[in-house]
């Protein structure tokens, strides 16, 4: 028993560790799509995984990834799920993780909108962005679509550097 | 590692079913979970449901890719190809759950790749060519208003597995929604000339909205929609008008065909190839 909570602890630890293909800044931990790990009586190490967004190109990727690492660790037997209720939200990002995005220059969500149908807004709604380079909050969005389905693009008025922004989902 | 070809590095050195955005033979969306109808649903209706969603987003997502090399500036490219991108990942889940509920065991390829127009069942407005930019972003407010009322009220259905890809889709479709919502108020209210392409491209959707409000009714929620963004953009609400056929039931325009005839070719001429 003492052997299997320490034997899910480390697995847990191992997945945790794995990169995200996109933004191998962040693990998948950070990012909150890594949703469970543990393991069965047989042995098996069971991890969830959910998607940032439905056409997330890099899910199989994600799933090899895991499984490869748990292999390599001494787990024969791996065990990928994809969880896809409740759906994965912006807040998810660990605050480790939005230090890290960051440090690498790209601006962190903030709070995503709460359950429930939302209502089309539009009356321009300026949130704050502050630059991650310069930290100045004199920032303008550019394109709301970026190079990945989930950053939007971004420009600082003071420093003039265009930069990347997690959108809140 | 080599980078001469993108396609190449990214599938240099992974087994078969760790490749990326391209391809045939995908590791099943739903791969791990959990698949069984409750009891108080009827698999076939839940079968032809997701489908009929399915078709629709999939060919919105065709569409909506063929603007990558010819949109007006490279950020409108990005995001117009984002937004298939989001459709495309819808399309590929309620293949995979139709598949499952149907009792044909058919995974998402066998969907796409190997049904001929009159088995879609894509309401046509999605099918149509995509015209100017301004016929793109009217059709893509009303589609996308209709998508999001749809799957909001769908992420309380009683199969888990499509009120979960709802409620995912939904946070999805607000974004669309608001991208279009803003670029149909920037072109209505902008030059005599964007004003004038705006009021063809509603007149050129009108006779494909009478079959949105048929079967699953969220009249009410688009019309809300509609009337905030043409009351900000200056133009007037749509009108329907009536035209015979309905995409849910199969008939199709003539455009659907030679956009199946792109999308599935390589996949039909070699039925065992994977790439």
């Amino acid at each position: 028993m003492v052997t299997t909570l320490l034997d899910a602890r480390r697995a847990r630890h191992i997945a945790a560790q794995v990169p995200d293909p996109e933004l191998p800044m962040l693990t998948l931990a950070d990012l909150g799509v890594l949703r469970d790990v543990e393991t069965t009586e047989d042995g098996t190490v069971v991890a969830s995984l959910t998607p940032t967004y439905s056409g997330c190109p890099a899910m199989a990727e994600m799933r090899a990834d895991v499984a490869a690492r748990l292999r390599a660790a001494g787990y024969p037997r791996v065990e990928i799920r994809t969880v896809l209720d409740p759906p994965w939200s912006s807040d998810w990002i660990t605050p480790a993780g939005r230090a890290k995005l960051a440090e690498h220059g790209i601006a962190p969500p903030g709070p995503a909108p709460r359950g429930g149908p939302v209502a089309l807004v539009l009356s321009p709604t300026r949130h704050a962005v502050a630059c991650p380079r310069c930290g100045s909050a004199d920032t303008e969005e550019t394109s709301r679509f970026a190079a990945t389905s989930c950053k939007a693009l971004w420009r600082c008025r003071a420093c003039a550097e265009p930069f990347e922004y997690v959108k809140e989902i | 590692m080599s980078d001469d070809h993108v396609y190449l590095t990214l599938a240099e050195g992974h087994e078969d079913d760790t490749r990326w955005a391209y391809g045939t033979g995908f590791e099943d969306p739903l791969h791990g979970v959990h698949t069984t109808v409750p009891d108080d649903v009827d698999a076939a209706e839940l079968a032809a449901l997701c489908v009929a969603l399915g078709d629709d987003a999939l060919v919105s997502a065709q569409r909506l890719g063929e603007w990558v090399t010819r949109a007006p500036e490279l950020e409108e490219e990005v995001a117009l190809a984002n937004i298939g991108l989001d459709l495309l990942g819808q399309a590929r889940l309620l293949y995979s759950r139709a598949g499952q509920t149907d009792g044909t065991g058919r995974d998402e390829d066998a969907y796409a790749y190997f049904r001929d127009a009159a088995g879609f069942r894509n309401v046509r407005l999605a099918e149509l060519p995509n015209g100017d930019f301004a016929f793109t972003i009217v059709r893509l407010l009303v589609l996308s208003s209709w998508r999001l009322a749809h799957f909001e009220r769908l992420a309380s259905h009683p199969d888990p597995v499509l009120s979960a890809i709802a409620a995912k889709g939904a946070k999805e479709l607000r974004y669309h929604r608001q991208y279009a919502a803003e670029w149909a108020v920037r072109l209505g209210d902008g030059t005599d000339e964007s004003h004038r392409r705006m009021r063809r491209a509603q007149e050129q959707v009108a006779p494909y909205l009478g079959e949105l409000f048929t079967a699953f009714d969220v009249r009410q929620e688009v019309v809300a929609d509609l009337k905030q963004v043409t009351d900000a953009a200056g133009l007037p609400m749509p009108v329907y008008r009536p035209l015979p056929g309905c995409g849910r039931e199969g008939e199709h325009t003539e455009h659907l065909a030679p956009l199946l005839a792109e999308l599935q070719g390589i996949a039909r001429a070699h039925p065992e190839a994977t790439w």
